[in-house]
Parts: structure tokens; sequence; C-alpha cells
């Protein structure tokens, strides 16, 4: 498998001996945890080709979504998921880096441009080279409000431009929010839903405003939507 | 005879109805095909989609049966795991429906993680004075303490209602099957496990005759607002037939045959209230099941709705007149 010759980043499944093992002992312990906790269905996942080039984006209210999304896709996509994080954030303290680093395999990013010293586009790009998938969330921020979602950020469709043979699949995180909101640490047990729609591209001669807009309404169109009427209840 | 043997033989009871039920579904599903290939003939009721649903049910009754088979075998311990794990299943697909807010985080953390532990400790301990009112009283006063703390109130009515109906009906109700084995009757010494049998058995019974009978026989809606598949010749026939056969398995029980069927009676009767209950929040919830663990029976609350009236009005019925 072109996956595990993955030499300069490192995918869970590539490594051997007792870091190998680590790895997926803490895997297995966070599957189990998220499973138990979320009781976690996943629907409507869309096959990856091979070699194909794809970046999720998902909609972000809770610590947790990464594992989530994660412990939605199938075992071997697994392996190669990387999520896109602000560095500001997960630079601040040993234990977030530890987590960013060593635990989630995290590509840290400027979030604000003012400060960045290096562009995230040939980073991320590099990264889908070497065989990885990435996760991102659009919205930039946790969505802490009553909005179902906060309007997107113009990265995501920047990088769609520069790099126009990426798919973008949308996954909707139902209910996350709920199980660990933003500031609490335990989470408490709630059925979650990850929803995956179809892959995008960005056409010809769109515009990157007309991109963004497609992916945030592909995104919301997977969110749950009023329970039609006449449904029999057994 | 032993406990053991006499738990092995109802299982082995159970496991020929399952077989009989696992071939007559395989017969209806050859005679589904046979009619979809070979043309329509009217006057048979069911569909494809009935005859595939009752094929993933029975396959589930194995599974559950299995399951409730071991636990019974194991006795005190057995029960007290197997509802404690039902218990965090069921609250929650509960709690995932119940309108809840961030200011109910700490709420929500004490009835999964300390609330619902403690029950079945009492039970496991056999404390009944604090097991009875522990819930109903000191969570009661607790929960709204701890959501009214973080200083949200919209909603608040709601939301304290709905943690501790919650609690009620997934903790509290269900930790009477395994606090069964606690009572003490007179004569019945090291058998408890099987009045905790008798009552799954009826219970579970009740509803699937009461299926049964309203998918041969039912034309007559009786709830149609509430739960349109339940008709009233399925309700009264699936209800008499549980209590002929709670009076059939007197033998396991300290009853005479005629006190069994009354039980059994008043066991279906609860239990038919809690289906239409628990029907009824979830039409309130516009949800059509309460999650989707068990196949082809939708949650794990859909399988044990029945038993959320029925226990306590059982458990009390019992220790008022044989303890």
């Amino acid at each position: 498998m072109s996956v595990r010759s993955i030499s300069d980043s490192r995918a869970p499944s590539a490594q051997a001996g007792w870091s190998g093992l680590a790895q997926r002992l803490v895997c297995g312990v966070v599957l189990l945890f998220v499973r138990l906790i979320t009781g976690l269905r996943a629907s409507g996942y869309p096959q990856r080709a091979p070699g194909c080039r794809r970046v999720y984006i998902a909609n972000h209210r809770s610590h947790g979504d990464f594992a989530l999304v994660w412990a939605a896709l199938p075992e071997e996509e697994r392996a190669v998921l990387r999520p896109v994080a602000g560095r500001d954030y997960w630079q601040r303290g040993a234990i977030r880096r530890f987590i960013a680093r060593t635990v989630f395999n995290a590509l840290l990013i400027e979030r604000r441009p003012r400060e960045r010293r290096d562009d995230p586009v040939p980073a991320m790009a590099a990264a889908l080279e070497r065989g990885h998938c990435l996760l991102v969330f659009p919205e930039g921020t946790r969505n802490d409000t009553d909005m179902p979602l906060l309007g997107f950020r113009n990265g995501i469709a920047r990088f769609a431009q520069r790099c126009p043979e990426v798919e973008f699949v949308p996954v909707w995180i139902e209910n996350l929010n709920r199980v660990l909101p933003k500031g609490e640490v335990l989470p408490v047990p709630l059925l979650c839903r990850a929803a995956f729609g179809q892959p995008l591209t960005i056409a010809e001669g769109e515009s990157r405003a007309a991109f963004r807009d497609r992916l945030q309404g592909a995104l919301l169109a997977l969110s749950d939507g009023p329970v039609e009427e006449g449904q029999s209840v057994s | 005879m032993s406990i053991d043997a006499e738990v092995a033989w109802l299982l082995a009871g159970l496991a020929a109805v399952l077989s009989a039920a696992t071939l007559v579904g395989r017969l209806l599903q050859a005679r589904v095909s046979a009619r979809s290939n070979g043309g329509e003939s009217p006057g048979s009721a069911l569909s494809p989609a009935t005859v595939r649903n009752l094929n993933q049910r029975i396959g589930a009754w194995w599974v559950l049966a299995i399951v409730a088979g071991l636990a019974l075998l194991a006795g005190k311990a057995g029960l007290v795991t197997l509802f404690a794990v039902a218990s965090f299943l069921a609250l929650r697909e509960f709690v995932t429906l119940a309108y809840t807010r961030r200011g109910d985080h700490w709420a929500l953390i004490a009835s999964f993680f300390v609330i619902a532990p403690i029950q079945y400790a009492l039970v496991w301990v056999e404390w009944y004075g604090l097991f009875a009112i522990f819930i109903p009283v000191y969570a009661f006063a607790l929960l709204p303490v701890a959501s009214v703390i973080r200083g949200d109130t919209q909603r608040f009515l709601e939301r304290a209602a709905k943690v501790q109906w919650g609690l009620m009906l997934c903790v509290y109700c269900l930790s009477y099957v395994p606090a069964l084995v606690t009572l003490e009757i007179p004569g019945y010494g090291g058998r408890e496990v099987l009045l905790a049998a008798f009552l799954l058995l009826v219970v579970q019974a009740s509803d699937v005759l009461q299926y049964i009978c309203g998918k041969l026989v039912g034309r007559t809606p009786v709830a149609p607002a509430v739960s349109p598949s339940k008709t009233l010749e399925g309700t009264l026939g699936g209800i008499a037939l549980a209590t002929a056969l709670g009076a059939a398995l007197a033998g396991l029980t300290p009853f005479a045959a005629w006190q069994a069927g009354a039980l059994a009676l008043a066991a279906a009767l609860a239990g038919f209230a809690g289906g239409l209950v628990m029907s009824a929040i979830k039409r309130d919830c516009g949800v059509k099941d309460w999650g989707e663990l068990i196949e082809g029976h939708g949650g794990v609350l859909d399988r044990l709705d029945s038993l959320v009236f029925s226990a306590p009005v059982f458990f009390h019925i019992v220790r008022y007149f044989w303890t």
C-alpha cells in the first residue's frame, strides 16, 4: 500500500515496534470511548478512489469533532486522516502540543493571515501529496452560537482554487456539541451522527465566493431537517 | 430441580419457540418472494417489508434471548449488570431526544455517572429503603439545583422535568427488574431469579403476542393518534394470551396458577400503558424509534418500553402481598 511508505509524516498504521503498538492501543481506546459515549452512527460515506486527494469539511462545535469524524471513517481511511488546526491554540501548553502532534498528527496552520510566516496552502497540498486526507473546519473556530453553522472563512476556497483536483467531502456532525460543549471536560453520553455528503470539486471558472457558498450549502443540507408529517410511530 | 436446571429448561423452551418463529419467518419470506415473482395474489395483508422486518425482529430476539439467558444463569450479578447497561443505553437514547441546554451539563453528568450507578449499587446491596426513594426524592431535589447554579432559566421547568423523567423511566423503573431478586418471599428462598424471568417472559411475550394478534386479526385502531399500529383486537388478544402464559408458568413462581395469571394480567396491562406513554413521548419528539441499536426493533427503549411501567407495579404487588 502506498500509504505505508509515508516516511516524513507518520500515519498511525505505518509504524512498527513499540511506538506502533502504543499508537494502535491509543486508537483502540479512543474508538471504544467514542462509541461508548456517542453510539456513533455514520451514514453516506462515499468511497475514495485510489490516489484521489480528499479534504473533509465539517461543522465545528466541540473538541471531540475530530475524534468523531475519525471514528466514522473506514479503518484504512482513519490511518491517513490529519486534522488541520490553528497553531495559535494548539501550540499553547505541553498537553495541547502533545495532543495535536502525537495523538492527532495535526497539521498546524496560522489562522490569522497577518501573523503568517508560512502559507498553509502548500503545507496542506504537500500532506495530500503524501497520501493523507485532511479534515478542515472552515468556520475557523468552534461555533458557540445558536446558529447551525457560522460563515465559512475564505481560505478553503482559496485552497480549492490552487488545487482544483482536490475533492471536498462535507461531514455534518450532529449532537456532539451537547456531548462536550465548549469549556466542559466530562462528556455526557448522547447518540451522535456523522452524515457524509457527496464529494464536491471547484468548477472551471467558479469564483471563490461561489464555491465557498456551495460548500457551505452542501454541509448545511446534511443537517437534520424538520421531521416529515405523517410518519408512523410503532 | 436446581435453579440452574430450571433456568436451563426455561431457556430451552424459549429456544424452541424462537426456532419455530425462525421457521415461520423463513416460510413467509419464501411465500412473499414467490408471490412477487408470480404476480399478485390478493387477500394477503403481509407486505414484503413487513416480512423483512419480522425476520429482523426474530434475529434480534435470538440475540436478546441469549443475552438475557446468560444474565439469568449468572443470577443476581448478571441481572444487575444487564439492567445497569440497559439503563445506560436507554438513558442515552432518552436524553438525546430531550431538550436540554448547556446549563444542564452537570445534571446530565450526574445522572449518568453518579445517580444511575448508585441506584444499581443500592439494588446490589439490597438497601430497599433507599433504593425505593433515591431517585424520586434525592435526585429530584438535587438535579434541578445542579442546573440552576449555572443560572440559565430559559425553559427551566421543561429541562428539569425531562432530566427527571429520563431518570425515572430509564433508571428507576428498569432497576426494579433486578430488584425482584432481592425480595424475600417465605418458602421461595434461592429461586428469586425465576421471578425476574417470569416478569421478563410475560411482558415481552405480551408485546409479541399483541403484535401477532394485531397482524392476524387487527382491524380497529386503539390509539390512532399515538400509535397507529396498535389495534383493539391485537391488544386484547395479546394481553389475554399473556395472562394465560403467566398462569401456565406458575410453577416458576411462588404463586398459585390464578395468582400468577392475575399478576401476568397486571404486568401486561401496565406494559401496554407503558408502551403507549413511551409512544406518545416519541411522537412529541417527532421520531419513530428511540434509536437503531436493535435491528428491526429500533432502540433499547423500543424493546424495554413495556417493562418501564410493569416492573415497578409487579414488584410492589408481589412485595405487598407475598413478603
